[in-house]
């Protein structure tokens, strides 16, 4: 299989102050190796400050980065590209804009005529079915339909490579499955590669191919875990044995990073 | 039927909000007739009414009317393009704003009736230096909340705009301007009605017309009704701009009206 991103040694340091106020250094990410491969859906599992957004961010052309190297489709990752799409946890709408016009912008950027653009909007919108909120403003959305909104904005442009940064994160429980199979359902009829930042073990084995867990403060990739269950996978998935199991065994990694960034965030 | 409801309880709602200002005007109906202050220094508004329509009648109201509103709009006019230009420059690149804004802060608060002796040594009496006091006046409200508009997009829609590869250009026409301009529209009008009172004091000296000119010479000539009239006209074209402006920026900003009725 074919590698859709290579990462190499990536390091990435920001300018903080410490709690005394004296200037220090954060390391986010330390000689962070990952591949992300052609057509899979890979989450990244960690806790809080571990440096997974960062990650985003970079892959994304919002961020920079100060060592190593980062392929994508074999070439040196771009700063400006039209083949990304990310998903944010805050949705990121336009709030003078409907929700129609709201999934024209990536095509908008991309300058598609005007008649072609309304055109996959509606089909889109149609897809994540909300025709009949075409012309509402987002503020008069639900959270779960917001976002679903900018998933589907971010889907019209067919970008290749699809970053989601906690983006069910700000939603309820109960929304928050239910998205999950949406995205499920969406993403199985086109696989694109999608790479999936989450706070949750259950949203992380559910969603992904593979699941990659990162360490707390050094910043990088503890361990890859495979993620064995069937496809199309459905909300019956979450009882399985082998879901249990899966679960119990990325908890075993994860737990002692949670409690170090946790003993980490109270030193600082 | 509905629809006759809803005219009648908007006429109602207009009624209600018209309380105040029915009070106030029997008050000042009340005082100088009933001798709680002089007559000679307050006339009741029947008699100001009066002396509007006298002035209307004889197309002097008008005349300074006009002369006062093309003053007002120029100033406006021009402060809204500076202001507006040099706003969006300065939000933009926020590096440079740190090193103006104590400069622009303490511009800010330098009163335009101050430095108008300043203006006059400068430019004369003539039109240009009052142009120049009511640009002043309105210029620092629209520059400033233009600025600030531009500095509080949420960073979240720019960064979306971002990865999807958009252009800066794209990201400053299509993001940053709409995500400001309820902003900058509080800015204009705040700037319009600081423009309705730089012009009376830009007309109360050297000046033959407008509103400010009439409310002096009407009190030096003791004409005391037509004075109070020039005072309510005055007030009428603040009232009257700040309708017209609200209406062009209920039209911009369409989208933000019923958020006040739906959140």
């Amino acid at each position: 299989m074919n590698a859709k991103v290579q990462a190499r040694q990536v390091s990435r340091a920001f300018q903080v102050r410490n709690s005394l106020g004296k200037k220090d250094v954060l390391t986010v990410l330390d000689h962070f190796d990952l591949d992300v491969r052609e057509g899979e859906f890979l989450s990244i599992l960690g806790p809080s400050g571990c440096g997974k957004s960062t990650f985003l961010n970079i892959l994304a052309g919002l961020d920079d980065y100060d060592q190593g190297d980062i392929l994508v489709d074999q070439e040196v990752l771009k700063k400006r590209s039209f083949d990304r799409g990310m998903v944010f946890q805050s949705y990121a709408l336009l709030p003078w804009r409907t929700v129609l016009e709201n999934l024209e912008i990536g095509l908008e950027i991309r300058s598609i005529r005007k008649k072609e653009r309304r055109e996959i909007a509606r089909r889109y919108l149609g897809m994540i079915g909300l025709s009949s909120f075409a012309n509402q403003y987002p503020h008069q959305l639900s959270g779960g339909m917001r976002q679903r909104v900018a998933i589907a904005r971010v889907l019209a442009y067919q970008p290749n490579l699809l970053l989601m940064d906690e983006p069910f994160a700000a939603l309820d429980a109960q929304t928050r499955e239910t998205m999950q199979i949406e995205l499920l359902r969406i993403w199985e009829a086109d696989r694109k590669t999608i790479l999936f930042v989450t706070h949750s073990i259950d949203e992380a084995i559910l969603l992904s191919d593979r699941v990659a867990i990162m360490t707390a403060r050094t910043g990088q990739v503890k361990e890859i875990i495979d993620i064995d269950l069937e496809r199309p996978r459905t909300e019956e998935a979450r009882g399985s044995v082998e879901f249990v199991r899966i679960r119990q065994k990325a908890w075993g990694l994860l737990k002692d990073e949670v409690t170090m960034a946790q003993s980490f965030a109270e030193r600082v | 039927m509905a629809s006759f409801m809803k005219a009648a309880s908007g006429l109602g709602n207009l009624l209600l909000r018209g309380v105040g200002l029915l009070l106030f005007l029997l008050l000042w109906e009340a005082a100088p007739r009933l001798g709680w202050v002089g007559s000679a220094y307050m006339s009741p508004p029947s008699m100001v009414f009066r002396a509007i329509w006298l002035l209307a009648a004889r197309g002097e109201l008008a005349r300074h009317f006009l002369v006062s509103l093309q003053r007002v709009l120029l100033g406006l006019l021009i402060s809204v393009a500076v202001g507006v230009s040099f706003g969006l420059f300065l939000g933009y690149f926020r590096s440079l704003e740190r090193y103006l804004d104590l400069l622009f802060q303490a511009f800010r608060q330098m009163s335009a009736f101050a430095l108008f002796p300043v203006f006059i040594l400068l430019f004369g009496l003539g039109e240009l230096s009052k142009t120049i006091i009511i640009f002043w006046a309105s210029l620092w409200p629209v520059l400033l909340n233009t600025s600030s508009g531009v500095r509080n997009v949420d960073r979240v829609l720019i960064q979306s705009a971002r990865s999807m590869g958009a252009s800066r250009t794209f990201i400053f026409c299509r993001i940053v301007l709409p995500a400001a301009a309820p902003e900058i529209f509080t800015g204009i009008r705040l700037g319009a009605s600081y423009c309705v009172m730089a012009v009376v004091a830009a007309e109360m000296i050297g000046a033959n017309a407008g509103l400010g000119y009439l409310v002096l010479y009407s009190q030096e000539t003791f004409n005391i009704p037509e004075m109070y009239g020039g005072i309510v006209s005055l007030a009428i074209l603040g009232l009257g701009l700040n309708c017209a402006l609200y209406s062009i920026e209920k039209f911009f900003t369409s989208w933000k009206q019923d958020i006040r009725v739906g959140e």
